[in-house]
C-alpha cells in the first residue's frame, strides 16, 4: 500500500532521534515500599502516582460497583474533616489529588508544592487511610454514579464495548463495567464500600511513581508518611479467562444517523516472545496517526469514517486486540469489509518492508519525546513497575523494536489475526448489515 | 467524581490560564510573522506550532465549516509534497502532529526530537501558500468531514443542545455558528471556496510561530528567517470585522427533547466581557467569579445545591475569557432526580441573588488566589500547554504585554472588584435558557413554560 508515500520518504531520511537520558533512582521506603523517582529541581513541586494493582476486578460477586463508588468517596471526608472541610485544604494546599478506578488497578495521583509538601502528604494520608464515608457523601456520590450508568447506557460507544465484554467474558468481573448496574449500586452498603476499600488499597500492590523536586531520601519518608498505615495483605485476584467470542456480527439498536463499531478478538500477552512484533503490527494495522492501514483504507481513501483505529489490549487478565470506528449507518456494512479485509491481508501477506521500516521509525522516535513533565513521568514509572518491567526497560525498550523482522511480523500475524475469529458489535441503525454475517 | 460527570456532559473545564514569566522570547520576522519561544530543556524534544489569525468566525455567509475543512484539507498535496506526506514524514521521524480549528484560529503542530524542527518549519512553510486542492480528494475530505459531524455532534444529544444554545445566545454574530459547519452548507463546500478562503487567510502576517522546548531563540530565530522569511506578506490581508452583537433586550428560551438524554439538565447563558488588549481587569474579576460562584467543589453551586440541599448532582459556572469577540459566562444545573428542570433553574437564580446579597467569603477568596499563583508552578510543567496557551492570546488580539500582565492583572483583584463586575454581568442580563430533556419529560417542561 501507498508506494507512492514511501518513495517520497526515501529522499528525507534521517537518523534516529537522540535517546532520552532519563535517570532512574530505585528507592525503598524505610518501611520497605518500593518507587522509583526521577528527580529534577527545576519546578518545585513533584509528582506522585500510586498504583494499588487489583482494581475495580476484586469487586464481590454481589457488590458490582463497590470499588468504583468507594473510590469517588476519597476525596468526599475523612479524618476529622467532612467533604467540603476536606476540600478547603485541598484548594488551601494548591495540591491536586485525583482518585480513578480501573479493570486491573485504583490509581492516586497527586501533586503537592514544595513549600507545603507534608501538609498535603497528611491529607491525601488521611484521605486514603481514614476516609470517613460519611452517609450523605455516600448517598450524593451514588446519585452522581447512578447518573453516570445511565448516561453510559445512553451512549453508543459505551453500550458497544459493554456489549462486547459481556458476550466475551459473561459472569468474570471483565464480563461487566466497573461502574455497576443500576441495581447492584442502589443495592450497595456502607460496609460493601468498607470492604472495597480494604480490599483495594494495600501496601503490597502498591507501586509508586514520582518524578520532581524531592530526593530519595524525602520521598522514602514521604512515602512512608502516607502509605504506612495501609494494611499490607491483598486479597486473591480473579483467575485470567480466554476471550474465546465466536466471529460475527451483533447489532443493537439504537437510534442515531451514524453506527459505532466495536470489534476484536483474543490477543497477545506481554511476555509472549512475540509481543514486540505484535507491537509493530499492530502499530501498521490500526496504530496512532494518520498512517496505518485502517486509518489509509477507510478514512483516506473512502471517506468512511472520521477515525479508526485497533489497539492492543494488555488487560491483565485476559489480552487482546481491539478497535473501533463510527460510520454513517449506510456506510457501516462498507466499512466493516474493509476491516475484514486488511485484518485477513495481514494475516496472510504480512507487512511490507517499508511499513516495518515506517513504523519502527515512528515507534523508536516517539517513545523518547514522551518523558516531557513531572505528571507525565511518574505515570509512566508507576506503569511500568505495576506491568512488572525492569528498570532498564527504557534503555533497552527501542532495541527490542528494533530487533523485530519482517519475519517475526508475518508469523505473528498468521497467528494473532484471525478474520474468522473478528467479531462486530455495531450500536445503530446499520444498513445491510445482518447479525452473523 | 465531579469531573468525570463534567466530562461525560461534554462540559469543558476552562483551566485558570497563568503564563509563567521565564524563558520567553518573543519577536516578529520581517514580513509580519510573529515568533515566540518557549524554553524547555528537560527533554531534547519540541513543539512547533503555526496559528492562523482565522477561524470560523471569519468564514463568508453560507460557507460555514470552510475554516475546519481547509484545516484537513492542509494533510493533502502541494507543489512539492504528496497527499498525506506532510504527516507520514512527521511519523517516518519519530513525530506526532495534528491541527484544530476554533471561532478565532486554526493552528497546526508537531512534536519532534529538537534536530527536526528545521524541516518541521520547511514543511509547514510550504504548505502556507503551496497547497493544491484536488477535487476528487476534496469530496472524499468532505465526506470525512460529515463523518467527523456525525460523530461528534449528530451522536450527542449534549452537543446538539449546545450547538442549539449557542445559536440562540448570538443573534447577529458568527459565535453562533458552530465550527464543523451546519450539515447542509457542509455538504456545498468546493475548492473554489477553499482556495479563496486559503488565499485570503494563510499568509506569513497572519500567522504566530510558537516553538516550545529544546531550543534557543537565536536557533529558532536563524531557522524561522531560512524557512518563513522568504514567504511575501500579503497586501490584501482581510480586516476581521464580524458583525456585533446589538443589545440583548430579550430572554430567549429553548427546549431541546432527545430520547438519548441521560441527564436533563439546564444551562443558562448570557454575554460577557473577554480580555482586551490593555483592559484585562473585567475579565480577571469575572474569572473568580465563575471560580467562586462554580469552580469546585467549595463553590457557592457545589457547595450549596450538591453538599448541602443534595438538589444537584452537579452544578457549575463557566466562562471563557479569551476570544476577540465577547464571547457567553455560564450556569449549568443538572438536578437530583425528582427535582424539575424549572425548580434547577431557580435554584441557580437563588444562589446567584445569595451571593450579590452576601457577597464573598474572604477564606474562599484567598484560596481561590493562592491556587491561581502556585497554577503557575504547575504550568511551567507543561511547555506544550504553555505554547497553547500563548497561541490562543496572540490570535485572539492579545499582545505580549497583555499576557505577561495577566497574572499581575489577576493577583491584584479585590473581593469588591468581583462583587462589581457580578453586579454588571447579573444586573439586567438578557439570558438564553435552555432546557436539555428526554420525551417523558416533555410534559413537565411545556407546562412550565406556559407558566414563564
Amino acid at each position: 500500500m501507498i508506494p507512492r508515500l514511501a518513495a517520497a520518504l526515501c529522499a528525507i531520511w534521517f537518523a534516529l532521534p537522540a535517546l532520552a537520558t532519563i535517570d532512574i533512582e530505585e528507592v525503598t521506603s524505610p518501611g520497605g515500599i518500593e518507587a522509583w523517582l526521577v528527580e529534577d529541581h527545576s519546578i518545585p513541586f513533584v509528582a506522585l502516582e500510586f498504583w494499588f494493582v487489583g482494581g475495580s476486578a476484586l469487586d464481590a460477586p454481589e457488590a458490582r460497583g463497590a470499588t468504583y463508588l468507594m473510590m469517588g468517596l476519597l476525596e468526599e471526608g475523612a479524618a476529622d474533616m467532612d467533604a467540603q472541610a476536606f476540600a478547603a485544604e485541598v484548594e488551601g494546599l494548591a495540591t491536586a489529588f485525583s482518585f480513578d478506578a480501573a479493570g486491573d488497578a485504583v490509581t492516586v495521583s497527586a501533586r503537592m508544592l514544595t513549600q507545603n509538601r507534608t501538609e498535603a502528604a497528611d491529607l491525601l494520608r488521611a484521605a486514603l487511610v481514614e476516609p470517613r464515608f460519611d452517609e450523605d457523601a455516600i448517598e450524593r456520590v451514588r446519585g452522581q454514579v447512578l447518573s453516570i450508568i445511565e448516561g453510559n447506557a445512553r451512549n453508543p460507544s459505551d453500550i458497544a464495548r459493554t456489549t462486547f465484554n459481556a458476550m466475551a467474558y459473561g459472569d468474570h468481573p471483565y464480563g461487566t463495567p466497573q461502574e455497576g448496574s443500576v441495581d447492584s449500586v442502589t443495592a450497595l452498603t456502607r460496609d460493601d464500600i468498607l470492604a472495597a476499600h480494604r480490599a483495594a488499597l494495600t501496601r503490597d500492590r502498591v507501586v509508586v511513581g514520582a518524578a520532581g523536586d524531592i530526593t530519595a531520601e524525602e520521598l522514602g519518608a514521604l512515602i512512608d508518611r502516607i502509605l504506612g498505615d495501609l494494611p499490607a495483605e491483598a486479597p486473591p485476584r480473579p483467575d485470567p479467562v480466554t476471550l474465546d467470542l465466536p466471529g460475527g456480527i451483533t447489532v443493537v439498536d439504537f437510534p442515531s444517523p451514524q453506527s459505532v463499531a466495536f470489534f476484536g478478538h483474543a490477543g497477545i500477552d506481554r511476555d509472549d516472545p512475540d509481543f514486540f512484533a505484535a507491537f509493530v503490527l499492530n502499530q501498521v494495522l490500526g496504530g496512532g496517526g494518520f498512517r496505518s492501514r485502517l486509518m489509509e483504507e477507510v478514512r483516506v481513501a473512502r471517506g468512511l469514517t472520521y477515525g479508526i483505529g485497533s489497539f492492543l489490549s494488555l488487560a491483565d487478565l485476559s489480552p487482546a486486540i481491539l478497535g473501533q470506528f463510527s460510520s454513517s449507518n449506510e456506510l457501516v456494512a462498507e466499512a466493516i469489509e474493509v476491516v475484514r479485509a486488511e485484518w485477513s491481508d495481514l494475516a496472510q501477506n504480512g507487512i511490507t518492508e517499508e511499513e516495518l521500516e515506517a513504523a519502527k521509525r515512528y515507534m523508536t522516535g516517539e517513545y523518547p519525546l514522551r518523558f516531557d513533565g513531572n505528571g507525565t513521568i511518574a505515570g509512566i514509572l508507576a506503569s511500568m513497575q505495576s506491568d512488572d518491567m525492569p528498570v532498564d526497560y527504557i534503555t533497552n525498550r527501542n532495541s527490542y523494536i528494533e530487533a523485530v523482522t519482517l519475519e517475526d511480523v508475518r508469523r505473528v500475524a498468521a497467528r494473532l489475526l484471525d478474520p474468522e475469529a473478528l467479531h462486530f458489535v455495531v450500536v445503530g441503525q446499520p444498513q445491510n448489515v445482518s447479525p452473523g454475517n | 467524581m465531579l469531573h468525570r460527570l463534567a466530562l461525560a456532559l461534554g462540559l469543558i473545564l476552562t483551566p485558570l490560564a497563568v503564563h509563567a514569566a521565564g524563558d520567553i522570547a518573543d519577536f516578529t520576522l520581517e514580513n509580519g510573522m510573529q515568533v515566540v519561544v518557549i524554553e524547555d530543556h528537560r527533554a531534547p524534544a519540541v513543539t512547533h506550532m503555526v496559528w492562523y489569525r482565522v477561524g470560523a468566525a471569519d468564514e463568508p455567509p453560507g460557507q460555514s465549516g470552510i475554516a475546519h475543512f481547509l484545516e484537513h484539507l492542509m494533510f493533502k498535496a502541494t507543489d512539492t509534497m504528496a497527499s498525506g506526506e506532510f504527516s507520514a514524514v512527521v511519523e517516518a521521524n519519530g513525530g506526532s502532529d495534528n491541527a484544530f480549528t476554533s471561532w478565532d484560529y486554526t493552528a497546526y503542530f508537531q512534536r519532534v526530537a529538537t534536530d527536526r524542527l528545521g524541516l518541521m518549519m520547511q514543511m509547514e512553510a510550504d504548505r502556507m501558500r503551496n497547497l493544491r486542492f484536488d477535487p476528487a480528494e476534496v469530496a472524499t475530505e468532505r465526506s470525512v468531514i460529515l463523518e467527523e459531524r456525525a460523530q461528534r455532534v449528530d451522536s450527542s444529544a449534549g452537543a446538539l443542545f449546545n450547538e442549539q444554545a449557542r445559536a440562540a445566545l448570538f443573534l447577529n454574530h458568527p459565535y453562533g455558528i458552530p465550527i464543523i459547519g451546519w450539515r447542509h452548507e457542509m455538504e456545498t463546500l468546493d475548492v473554489d471556496h477553499l482556495q479563496a478562503f486559503y488565499d485570503s487567510w494563510y499568509h506569513p502576517n497572519n500567522a504566530i510561530l510558537i516553538v516550545a522546548g529544546d531550543v534557543t531563540p537565536d536557533e529558532v530565530r536563524a531557522l524561522a528567517e531560512e524557512h518563513y522569511g522568504p514567504i511575501p506578506a500579503s497586501d490584501a490581508l482581510p480586516p476581521r470585522l464580524r458583525p456585533l452583537e446589538p443589545p440583548h433586550i430579550a430572554d430567549r428560551r429553548l427546549v431541546y427533547e432527545d430520547a438519548r438524554v441521560a441527564n436533563p439538565y439546564v444551562s443558562i447563558q448570557m454575554l460577557a466581557p473577554v480580555r482586551e488588549p490593555g483592559d484585562q481587569a473585567e475579565a480577571a474579576a469575572l474569572v473568580y467569579l465563575a471560580e467562586i460562584l462554580g469552580g469546585g467543589q467549595t463553590s457557592l453551586l457545589s457547595r450549596r445545591l450538591q453538599n448541602e440541599e443534595q438538589r444537584s448532582l452537579y452544578a457549575a459556572a463557566f466562562y471563557d475569557s479569551t476570544s476577540v469577540d465577547p464571547s457567553g459566562f455560564t450556569l449549568v444545573n443538572i438536578p437530583v432526580p425528582g427535582v424539575s428542570l424549572e425548580e434547577a433553574e431557580a435554584d441557580l437564580w437563588r444562589i446567584v441573588e445569595g451571593f450579590l446579597a452576601d457577597g464573598i467569603d474572604p477564606e474562599q477568596f484567598e484560596r481561590i488566589r493562592f491556587r491561581i499563583e502556585a497554577g503557575e508552578i504547575y504550568e511551567e510543567d507543561d511547555t506544550a500547554g504553555l505554547a497553547r496557551s500563548y497561541g490562543v492570546d496572540l490570535s485572539t488580539g492579545l499582545g505580549i504585554a497583555d499576557i505577561e500582565g495577566w497574572t499581575d492583572t489577576l493577583a491584584a483583584v479585590t473581593p469588591e472588584d468581583v462583587m462589581e463586575a457580578a453586579r454588571r454581568l447579573f444586573s439586567d442580563p438578557s439570558t438564553v435558557t435552555g432546557y436539555l430533556v428526554r420525551p417523558q419529560d416533555n410534559a413537565q417542561a411545556d407546562s412550565a413554560e406556559v407558566g414563564q
